[in-house]
């Protein structure tokens, strides 16, 4: 638990009702992020949010912060933009500091092929509102001094595609700020009760069964996260998502002014610098589904290679934290937001290692599906009935990296 | 590090290998072709605990082979 932020915030904690209009569980920044905008937008407050631990405990408090909106199909750009601009407004709009910071991403690459892929980048991101660049190795050496643009000699840096727009934030203080915004509108947020089953009427799902006993609901969404296939087991929903484990690690301080975020999608691994001055790395999930939180000295060694061959200076800094979340990926790598085809049962899940950055519009979104009973038209292309329907998203290259 | 048992090479560690997925099962409930055929096709299991997966050894024998592995705590019973 951070009480940093928990001291920040004056919060009234509620015991459970026997009912409730909406009924969300997982209370990490997509759950709340819903309830927030359910609150503001739609006028419902009749609302709990139901989280087996404390908020933000899951992946919303164990990702690497970062924030950008270069993907590399025209409905994730878009979808990833309009959550982009939603977090630079985050501030104002709750009146919460969540450290927002505009940061520019560079997405280097070593390869012709690499090279390829980043100029097609910075076109379809630009075609869809996302601003970004292809840029030369003199641009790179001119946004980000530490990098060797020789590579260790082994690989040598060929230019990027630079995300003006990139961002990132204070992961927990998000979170906080939504649950924050919501409660003050009256919604409850239930922490430390876990979710055991779903009630169902007929093929109807009507509430959830709490380990605090049961709770009746008008519409039950899953915003959980590595745990998801259990929950949507219980309404006989079959999801194309596999749990992978995503490990990161921290050093100690360096010099603060290590102002870009750098990623390498041939290498898969990206770097950027915390308010505090460490250097927060991360790689790649592990490739086969994993229930495990236990980090590894291996993850850490390989990725700590990787990333050292372009930041040498890295090489001087000691490894303080290293961590382990548990993702839901999905089989196409885009996230999976809306209805289920169970009535009373709505869905945001897939999000994988992609989640943070996706959390002001997946809940904006979310909260409107919810509201009006319509797939609102920026998420429409993310239906869990894509799959059947033959409209995969496949957007491999751009889950590489966080 | 975790280390697989390779029927033709013997125990080897895990990133000379390439995983290819649980074995794939449909629901019983499922009755409809194409929804069992969509199923089979997108759907995983994702469970927690034995799961039924094959490996290929990539840096080894190139032979594929069929590995139980507990995802909870990302082992292999020898």
């Amino acid at each position: 638990m951070n009480e940093f932020v928990e001291t920040l915030l004056e919060m009234k904690w509620h015991e459970p009702k026997s009912s409730y209009d909406v009924v969300i569980i997982g209370g990490g920044g997509h759950g709340l992020a819903t309830a927030y905008y359910l609150a503001t937008q739609h006028g419902i407050t009749n609302v709990a949010v139901i989280e087996a631990n404390y908020i933000g405990s899951g992946n919303s408090g164990r990702n690497t912060t970062i924030i950008r909106a270069n993907y590399g199909i025209p409905e994730s750009v878009r979808f990833y933009q309009h959550s982009l601009e939603l977090y630079a407004g985050l501030e104002d709009e709750t009146g919460c500091w969540i450290m927002h910071a505009t940061k520019g991403l560079l997405w280097i690459a070593h390869t012709e092929t690499g090279m390829r892929a980043e100029r097609a980048r910075a076109i379809i991101n630009t075609a869809c509102g996302a601003e970004t660049h292809a840029v030369g190795p003199q641009e790179i050496k001119q946004i980000c001094p530490q990098i060797d643009l020789t590579g260790n000699g082994r690989y040598p840096v060929l230019g990027a595609s630079y995300h003006v727009g990139a961002a990132t934030a204070r992961h927990d203080r998000v979170v906080w700020a939504y649950a924050q915004g919501a409660m003050q509108r009256g919604v409850t947020v239930l922490q430390h009760t876990k979710v055991t089953g779903l009630i169902r009427d007929g093929e109807r799902v009507v509430g959830v069964e709490t380990d605090r006993g049961p709770i009746s609901a008008g519409i039950v969404m899953s915003s959980v996260g590595g745990n998801v296939t259990k929950i949507a087991a219980h309404a006989d929903v079959r999801l194309p998502v596999r749990t992978h484990a995503l490990q990161a690690f921290v050093t100690n301080a360096y010099a603060p002014g290590f102002s870009g975020i750098i990623s390498d999608s041939e290498l898969s691994c990206y770097v950027s610098q915390t308010p505090r001055g460490q250097m927060l790395i991360g790689a790649e999930f592990e490739p086969q589904p994993s229930y495990s939180m236990q980090s590894t000295f291996n993850s850490l060694a390989s990725c700590a290679k990787k990333i050292t061959n372009c930041l040498p200076f890295l090489r001087d800094l000691r490894v303080l934290r290293q961590w382990t979340g548990i993702c839901d990926v999905s089989a196409d790598f885009s996230p999976i937001m809306g209805f289920t085809g169970v009535d009373g049962f709505v869905i945001s899940t897939g999000w994988g290692t992609w989640g943070f950055k996706g959390i002001p519009a997946g809940g904006e979104q979310m909260a409107q599906l919810i509201a009006t009973g319509k797939t609102p038209d920026l998420i429409a292309p993310f239906a869990l009935d894509r799959f059947a329907r033959d409209h995969a998203m496949a957007d491999l290259g751009s889950a590489g990296t966080r | 590090m975790l280390w697989l048992s390779c029927p033709n090479c013997g125990s080897r560690p895990i990133e000379e290998f390439g995983f290819g997925g649980e074995l794939p099962t449909v629901p019983d409930r499922i009755t409809d072709p194409k929804e069992r055929d969509i199923d089979y096709v997108w759907m995983f299991d994702n469970l927690e605990g034995i799961s039924i997966e094959r490996w290929f050894h990539q840096a080894g024998c190139r032979r594929w082979h069929t590995v139980e592995r507990n995802t909870i705590t990302d082992s292999v019973e020898p």
